[in-house]
C-alpha cells in the first residue's frame, strides 16, 4: 500500500478534455470515491492511474515514484471492472488464486491458501470455494471479482463501478462489507461510482467531478454540509436540496452577496398554520414506506421535504415555513460561509 | 380509457409455469405496478395482457370486452418497452405522429394530437429538431409521446427507466406520475425497483415465483406485509427479521426473544412451538442502554439527513435509520427497542405473516 498522488493530470480525446488539470492525493489506508454522472471522467481518471491511457500533461505518483510514463504491468495496481469477468472453467478457488500463480509473482501455494482463506471467509464464500465460477449467483460471482483483486497487495485498487451490475439488496450488503474489508486489510481505494449514496456511504473522502473537473474533495459530512457550490450540493441529498432565491422564506440574516437559498429537511421548520400565518402550502404527500415527501409550494416555487410517516398533514393544508441555517450561494454559484460554516 | 380484469390467467412454457393462476383487477386511470425480482412472472404477465404471448388458462378483460384471444393490434392499449427506439431519420414531430399517420388519420388532426401529446410531456418547443440531437431524457420524452399520442385504452410499461443513470430516473419517475395525474390512462408498469413501485403506484401486486404475494396500496403493502418475501423486497434497506423459536397464543401482546421481553401488535390467533421470525422497519429500531436486547454496532452508513446503522445481535443483524447527527461508533454495544405497534410477527417456515392488531390498522384506516 501506498500514498498515490496526481498532479495536474490532463487527458484529451480529440478536442474535448475528458480530464482536465486534475490534482488528487489519496493517503495510504484511504478509501477515496469519485463521484459524477456519466461522462464526468471518473472512469478515464482510473484508466490513467492503470496506465491504460496516458496522460497529456500532469504527473502520477504511486509511493513516491513517477509512474506516468510506465506501463500498467510495472504500476502495482489492481483494477475491478463494473462486468465481472471470471474463468468459467475453473473453480472458485483456482479464480482467486489466479493472480498470484502468475510467472512474475511466484506466490509460494501455502501462503495462496491461506491469503484465499482469509479473503474468501471476509466475502462469506469460504464454502463455494470448491464450486465452479458458473455455478454461482450474480452477487457471489462479484465477490469473486472482487476478491480476485483482494488476493494481491498492490499499491492501489481501482474499483470502477463494482456494484452497479447488483441489485439494490445485495449492493447494500456488498457496500458495508467492502468497507469493512477496506479497514481491516487497510486498503487504498480508489473507486468510481454516479450512486451518491455508494459515496457518502462508502468513503473516507469524496471527490466530485464534473466535466472532467475535480469540483471538490472533502469527507461525506463535509461535502453534505459545506458544499463548494451549487453543483455539488445538487448532487447530494435524497430529495435534492431546494434551491430557492434568497428572501423567499424567512431564515435569519442572510450573509452579503446571498442570491440562491439551498435547505434541505434538516434546514426546514414546518407547522400547521391557517391562512393569516401561512406562506405556504402542502401540494402532496409522497409515501414511500420509510419515508415519506412533502411537497410544498411558495407562491410559484415548489420544493421538497422529508416528513415523519405519521405526520397528519394533508394535501391543501396552508403552512408557516422557517429555515434555520440554510446554505447560502452568491451569483456566481459559490456557496458563502455563514450559517452552517 | 378501460379497467382491465386478469382472471385466473397461467402460462406455462413447456414444464416450467411462469405465471400460476393470477387474479386482480386494475381499475379506470390507475396506475399499476407489478413488482418483483427478474423471473417472477411479471413481465409474462404484462405480455398476456399485451396479446404478445397466449395463456394457457384463464381470461383477460379490457374494459368489459375479452379480449383473451385478441392479437395484440386489436387491443387498443400502447406498449412502452424498456430501451426506446426512435427512427432516426424523422424528427421530433414525425417521431410522434408516426403511430397516427399508419392508422390513416388525416394531416390536420395529426398535428393537433402531436401538439397535445407534445404540450403534456413539455418537449412542444423540440417538435421540430432532429431526434438524433437530443439528450437522453428528451429521447425518452418523446417515446412516450409516440405512446400517448394515440390515446389508448391502456398503457403498459415494461421497465422504461431500467437502463437510467439514478439521478434522472428519479426525476423520470416523478414526471411520469405527473403526466398520468394529467392524463388519468389506465398504466400496468412492471419493475424489480421497489422504490419506482413506491413512488408511482396507486396499487402494487408483488410477484415471486409466478405467484402474487401481495396486493394492495403502497404504504398498506410495506406498513402491513402479508409474507416475509414483501417485506424484504420493500423498504431500503429492507424489513429487519429477528428469528427466534417460540409458541403464540391469541391475545399475547408480548413475544420472548431469548430472554428480552418484546412487546408486540395483540395477536389474533394461536401458533403452536416453532420458528418465528419478528419483522421490523428500520425506522421503528431506537437505542436504549436499559434495553436486554443487546448487539454490537457493525457499522454505520451516513446519508446525510439520516444514517443506516448495522447492529449485529445473537439472533440476526439489525438495521436502523437514525437521525445522522447521533455519533455511533463500530464496535460499541447497544440495548434496541422497536416501535412496538409496527411490528410484524412471521411464520419463519411458511413466511406467512400471523394474524395481529396490525392488519386491523388497515381496515379501520
Amino acid at each position: 500500500m501506498a500514498d498515490v498522488v496526481l498532479e495536474g493530470v490532463t487527458k484529451r480525446f480529440g478536442a474535448t478534455a475528458a480530464v482536465s488539470k486534475l490534482s488528487l492525493s489519496i493517503a495510504n489506508g484511504e478509501l477515496v470515491v469519485l463521484l459524477g454522472p456519466t461522462g464526468a471522467g471518473k472512469t478515464t481518471t482510473l484508466r490513467l492511474i492503470a496506465g491504460l491511457e496516458r496522460a497529456d500533461e500532469g504527473s502520477i505518483r504511486i509511493g513516491n515514484r513517477d509512474v506516468t510514463r510506465t506501463e500498467p504491468a510495472g504500476r502495482d495496481v489492481t483494477f475491478v471492472f463494473q462486468q465481472y469477468s471470471l474463468y468459467p472453467h475453473l473453480s472458485v478457488y483456482d479464480n482467486l488464486a489466479f493472480p498470484l500463480r502468475s510467472p512474475q509473482r511466484r506466490v509460494p501455494e501455502g501462503e495462496i491458501k491461506r491469503r484465499i482463506t482469509e479473503i474468501a471467509t471476509m466475502l462469506r464464500i469460504a464454502h463455494k470455494l470448491q464450486n465452479r465460477a458458473t455455478q454461482l449467483s450474480g452477487g457471489e460471482m462479484q465477490r469473486v471479482a472482487i476478491g480476485r483483486a483482494l488476493v494481491r497487495r498492490p499499491a492501489i485498487y481501482l474499483m470502477d463501478e463494482p456494484l452497479s451490475s447488483l441489485d439494490a439488496k445485495l449492493r447494500s450488503d456488498l457496500r458495508l462489507e467492502l468497507k469493512h474489508i477496506q479497514q481491516d486489510l487497510g486498503a487504498t481505494i480508489l473507486y468510481v461510482t454516479h450512486d451518491q449514496i455508494e459515496a457518502m456511504t462508502l468513503a473516507s473522502r469524496i471527490g466530485v467531478m464534473h466535466q472532467g473537473e475535480l469540483v471538490q474533495v472533502g469527507s461525506p459530512r463535509e461535502i453534505y454540509q459545506r458544499p463548494a457550490n451549487l453543483y455539488v450540493a445538487s448532487r447530494l441529498g435524497q430529495p435534492a436540496i431546494n434551491l430557492l432565491p434568497a428572501g423567499l422564506i424567512p431564515a435569519g440574516a442572510a450573509p452579503a452577496g446571498a442570491v440562491t437559498v439551498g435547505a434541505r429537511t434538516e434546514h426546514f421548520r414546518i407547522e400547521k398554520a391557517a391562512n393569516g400565518r401561512a406562506n405556504g402550502k402542502v401540494d402532496w404527500i409522497e409515501h414511500l414506506g420509510d419515508q415519506n415527501h412533502l411537497h410544498v409550494s411558495v407562491g410559484d416555487r415548489k420544493m421538497t421535504t422529508l416528513v415523519d410517516p405519521g405526520t397528519e398533514l394533508v394535501a391543501g393544508d396552508g403552512l408557516a415555513l422557517a429555515l434555520v441555517d440554510p446554505l447560502y450561494f452568491d451569483r456566481a454559484g459559490n456557496r458563502i460561509a455563514g450559517g452552517t460554516a | 380509457m378501460a379497467e382491465i380484469r386478469v382472471e385466473n390467467v397461467q402460462k406455462s412454457f413447456g414444464a416450467f409455469t411462469a405465471v400460476k393462476g393470477s387474479t386482480f383487477t386494475i381499475e379506470d386511470g390507475e396506475f399499476f405496478v407489478m413488482l418483483g425480482p427478474s423471473g417472477c412472472g411479471k413481465t409474462t404477465t404484462l405480455r398476456m395482457i399485451a396479446g404478445l404471448e397466449l395463456p394457457t388458462a384463464g381470461r383477460i378483460l379490457l374494459g368489459g370486452e375479452d379480449v383473451t384471444f385478441n392479437r395484440a393490434a386489436a387491443r387498443d392499449i400502447a406498449f412502452v418497452f424498456q430501451l426506446f427506439a426512435l427512427y432516426p431519420h424523422m424528427n421530433v414531430r414525425a417521431n410522434i405522429g408516426f403511430p397516427l399517420k399508419c392508422q390513416g388519420m388525416p394531416r390536420g388532426e395529426i398535428r393537433k394530437a402531436v401538439e397535445e401529446a407534445a404540450r403534456l410531456l413539455r418537449i412542444d418547443h423540440l417538435l421540430d429538431r432532429s431526434v438524433s440531437g437530443l439528450a437522453g431524457g428528451d429521447r425518452q420524452r418523446v417515446a412516450l409521446g409516440r405512446a400517448i399520442v394515440r390515446r389508448p385504452k391502456a398503457f403498459l410499461m415494461d421497465e422504461p427507466l431500467g437502463t437510467l443513470d439514478t439521478e434522472f430516473r428519479d426525476l423520470m419517475v416523478r414526471e411520469l406520475r405527473e403526466l398520468h395525474n394529467r392524463i388519468r390512462a389506465t398504466t400496468v408498469y412492471v419493475t424489480h425497483d421497489q422504490l419506482e413501485a413506491m413512488a408511482m403506484a396507486d396499487k402494487i401486486a408483488v410477484m415471486n415465483h409466478g405467484v402474487i404475494e401481495q396486493f394492495g396500496r403502497p404504504q398498506e403493502i410495506y406498513d402491513r406485509p402479508a409474507t416475509m418475501f414483501v417485506a424484504d423486497f420493500l423498504g431500503s434497506p429492507p424489513m429487519n427479521f429477528l428469528t427466534f423459536h417460540g409458541a403464540v397464543r391469541r391475545g399475547d401482546t408480548s413475544v420472548r426473544v431469548n430472554g428480552a421481553e418484546v412487546p408486540v401488535p395483540e395477536l389474533r390467533e394461536d401458533r403452536g412451538e416453532g420458528d418465528l421470525a419478528l419483522g421490523i422497519r428500520p425506522e421503528h429500531v431506537f437505542f436504549d442502554d436499559a434495553s436486554k436486547l443487546r448487539g454490537s454496532v457493525f457499522g454505520s452508513e451516513y446519508l446525510g439527513t439520516t444514517q443506516i446503522v448495522a447492529v449485529e445481535t445473537a439472533h440476526g443483524p439489525i438495521k436502523a435509520r437514525l437521525p445522522a447527527d447521533r455519533v455511533i461508533r463500530s464496535g460499541e454495544t447497544v440495548g434496541l427497542t422497536f416501535r412496538s405497534e409496527r411490528l410484524s410477527l412471521f411464520d419463519k417456515g411458511s413466511g406467512r405473516a400471523l394474524a395481529s392488531a396490525l392488519q386491523e390498522g388497515a381496515r379501520h384506516g
